[in-house]
């Protein structure tokens, strides 16, 4: 099946990290096309050749939903990509996804043995490689599912975490149906990051993957308030739930001004340019202010995310406004990188604390203080301490504020029978996900609060293991 | 799904729709409204739910077409689907046995206090409604609002029909024939409710008013529908619509529906939909 023919595995540290070829950072400030364009065949080949193919391999435990790497990279190297793909397949339904989004440097990557000499093994690429391929093949291969097992799975929330629970319990067998509060599927993978970093078409052909393993979506569909979580066990004939609700409630800083028309906090700016498609504005009806000079306040990916946005939304200056360094920061530095090559100014050790407006009610600039590192705070980072009368004025009209969010209360207020902590993050058991709630399990950012992606994932796989073991263990009534 | 099941054209570019919407029907309570959106590279917007009926599975929305979303919602026929409708949304209003309640509702603002005084209705209040329009061609549910007041208050601004003068001229002359108002709820455009939070203000009356800002998803996550209560941020989807009108920064409410407003030219120019004589 494989039309490349395999090449030998390198000697260690003889073949350097194939570079991935990506868009030139002054033509991409002015288009959303992706990035990065991929490995070709030949590239990936290469790269793959680079794995020591280790007997104990060490990547796989940095990876939190267990994907066999070394099998599917030895399958890369042998020119066999459909069988690099299965075995992908086998433990992530999100494959192009992950390959993309992944922060691969403090996970596999970070593990693997080549990187404790040279540079470690681009897993990520690979990963995202194989998924391509088989997408541009056109016939994305779909498993055979367990025999039905009789019993129905409600998944409310269909970002990572619940894509993949759906994906794991369809696979075995189970009934799923996603109930989906917006009127698109992905969570945060549409509506958050954006389609410069992963394209919509990708998310749109992963969900639709999972749609073939026979889970149904349904739109619109606010869970809590047009249906309650008892109601599904109850009165809709779910035999268990799972809650990936996602984060939800943007934080704002609490500063004056933060109601200036021009303010937006990351979720509303991404959503109104991503899932709303403003930068169609006016062919699309939803609008977004046309910022020229936008500040972006956090040092979170999402804040990445918003700045590159703004720029390719027609900005002509950019800035971050962050209170701690570059070395504080927690976005990754992949992000961080492409953000300075675009051109996005980084104004480091700056806090705002005042956001000014005109007459009319709009954004002319925000007050900020500079700030010099102390001694390290809860967090262990060195705690950012404002200086005495350096107070300035970074002019913008537009800004977004990209703090992290909260929890959102929606389903759990209508749900007293779910232990919350004092955040509202819904209380689960870390390894099974289970809930106080007979029946109902949670995952993703409503249990660790704003994390990434592949932990939601993880949090879900490990969910459905054990929803499928108490499904089973069930009587059938 | 989503089904019109009923258009009627109240006053001009003031619409009435019954959508089947069982799911919805079945869960809504007064003051609580959905987010819809009309087609594929349409806006999400909220409307409150006017009214519903939990057997039929329908719910009425009463909207004016003052932009281009609504204006494609008016365009939509009896047999026609509302593309997405999601649902029911926000606190409810909180309704109890106090006595005598006092609704108001200026222009289109009289939909969404319907259903308010209906339920005050049947928690045992004596309703005293107070509707007022312009002039009595955009009057609206007069019929209506009578069937569920015990007493109704008609007034147009240019006096051709009911009082001639404004419902915070109405609500002043209660006050001062000593009527023993234990709440108003007020629904209308901004300036009016905070008209009117000012009457009651220094009476001491509860008055509570829903407000209507913009919205992306309606569920929390934007935060764009943000207003300032009792100098705290709050979500108007999540924590309203209703607050207590004596606690809103209403002058930061007006200035943040203005955000929008060159994009929603824009919008309209390339639609070509003639925006003059409509009631903002």
């Amino acid at each position: 099946m494989s039309q490349y023919a395999p090449i030998p595995k390198a000697r260690p540290g003889k073949v350097e990290r194939v570079p991935m070829p990506e868009q030139d950072p002054i033509e991409r400030g002015r288009n959303f096309l992706e990035v990065p364009f991929g490995y070709t065949p030949e590239m990936a080949q290469v790269e793959a050749s680079r794995c020591l193919e280790c007997k104990d391999p060490s990547c796989v435990s940095g990876c939190p939903v267990g994907i066999d790497i070394r099998g599917f990279v030895v399958k890369i190297r042998e020119g066999d990509f459909q069988g690099a793909v299965d075995i992908i397949k086998h433990d992530n339904a999100l494959p192009a996804v992950c390959g993309r989004v992944c922060p691969q440097e403090s996970q596999c990557e970070q593990v693997c043995i080549v990187g404790r000499k040279h540079t470690p093994v681009a897993i990520g690429r690979l990963e995202r490689f194989a998924a391509d391929w088989e997408r541009a093949q056109g016939t994305v291969a779909i498993p055979r599912l367990a025999p039905a097992t009789g019993r129905r799975v409600a998944v409310v929330g269909s970002g990572p975490a619940g894509l993949t629970v759906a994906g794991e319990l369809a696979l075995r067998g189970h009934t799923v149906t996603i109930f989906e509060a917006l009127h698109k599927p992905g969570g945060v993978l549409m509506y958050g990051i954006p389609e410069f970093r992963l394209p919509k078409d990708i998310v749109e052909a992963e969900v639709d993957y999972v749609r073939k393993l026979g889970v149904e979506i349904i739109y619109n569909a606010v869970i809590g308030k047009m249906i309650t979580v008892q109601e599904l066990l109850e009165e809709e004939g779910f035999h268990a739930v799972f809650l990936g609700l996602g984060a939800g409630l943007p934080y704002f800083m609490n500063i004056p001004g933060e109601n200036l028309n021009g303010v937006y906090s990351a979720n509303e700016y991404l959503t109104r340019v991503n899932l709303m498609k403003a930068y169609d504005f006016p062919r699309a009806d939803t609008p977004v202010r046309p910022g020229q000079k936008v500040a972006v306040f956090g040092g979170g990916n999402v804040a990445m995310d918003a700045a590159r946005t703004a720029l390719r939304m027609g900005a002509a200056e950019v800035s971050i406004i962050y209170r701690r360094s570059m070395e504080e920061m927690p976005a990754r530095r992949e992000e961080i990188h492409h953000a300075e090559e675009e051109g996005i100014n980084m104004r480091l050790l700056c806090n705002p604390v005042n956001i000014l407006g005109d007459e009319q009610g709009n954004v002319t600039g925000v007050t900020c203080l500079r700030m010099e590192l102390g001694e390290p705070d809860a967090s262990g980072r060195r705690r950012p301490v404002p200086v005495d009368g350096s107070e300035f004025v970074v002019e913008a009209d537009t800004v977004v504020v990209a703090i992290g969010n909260g929890a959102n209360p929606l389903l759990t207020e209508a749900t007293p029978e779910l232990k919350l902590n004092k955040w509202g993050n819904i209380v689960a058991d870390d390894a099974t996900g289970r809930t106080s709630m007979p029946g109902v399990y949670a995952g993703g950012d409503i249990v660790i609060g704003a994390a990434t992606v592949i932990l939601a994932m993880g949090a879900g796989k490990q969910a459905a293991l054990a929803m499928h073991e108490e499904l089973m263990a069930k009587e059938m009534n | 799904m989503n089904t019109i099941i009923r258009k009627t054209i109240l006053t001009p570019g003031v619409k009435d729709l019954l959508v089947d919407a069982p799911r919805i029907a079945r869960k809504r309570r007064a003051g609580q409204f959905i987010m819809l959106r009309v087609r594929p590279e349409g806006e999400r917007i909220p409307l409150t739910i006017a009214d519903a009926d939990p057997e039929a599975g329908w719910i009425r929305l009463i909207f004016q077409e003052v932009g281009r979303s609504t204006v494609e919602l008016g365009r939509l026929e009896e047999g026609d689907s509302i593309l997405d409708l999601a649902g029911p949304l926000g606190r409810p209003t909180h309704i109890e046995e106090r006595g005598t309640v006092v609704c108001v509702g200026g222009g289109i603002g009289t939909a969404p206090v319907h259903p308010i005084a209906k339920a005050n209705k049947e928690a045992g209040n004596r309703v005293i409604s107070i509707i007022g329009a312009r002039s009595a061609d955009l009057l609206i549910m007069e019929e209506e609002m009578g069937k569920v007041s015990d007493r109704l208050l008609v007034c147009t601004d240019d006096g051709s029909k009911g009082i001639k003068g404004f419902v915070t001229q109405v609500l002043q002359q209660l006050i001062d024939e000593g009527e023993p108002i234990k709440e108003v709820v007020a629904i209308g455009p901004v300036v009016m409710m905070r008209a009117v939070s000012e009457v009651t203000r220094p009476h001491a009356i509860p008055t509570v008013v829903s407000l209507n800002a913009t919205m992306v998803d309606g569920t929390g996550m934007c935060g764009g529908c943000r207003v300032t209560v009792d100098g705290r941020s709050r979500f108007v989807c999540v924590d309203g619509p209703e607050f207590n009108g004596h606690a809103v920064d209403f002058g930061e409410l007006l200035q943040r529906q203005r955000a929008y407003t060159e994009q929603e030219r824009l919008a309209m120019a390339q639609d070509h939909v003639c925006h003059i004589g409509r009631d903002q």
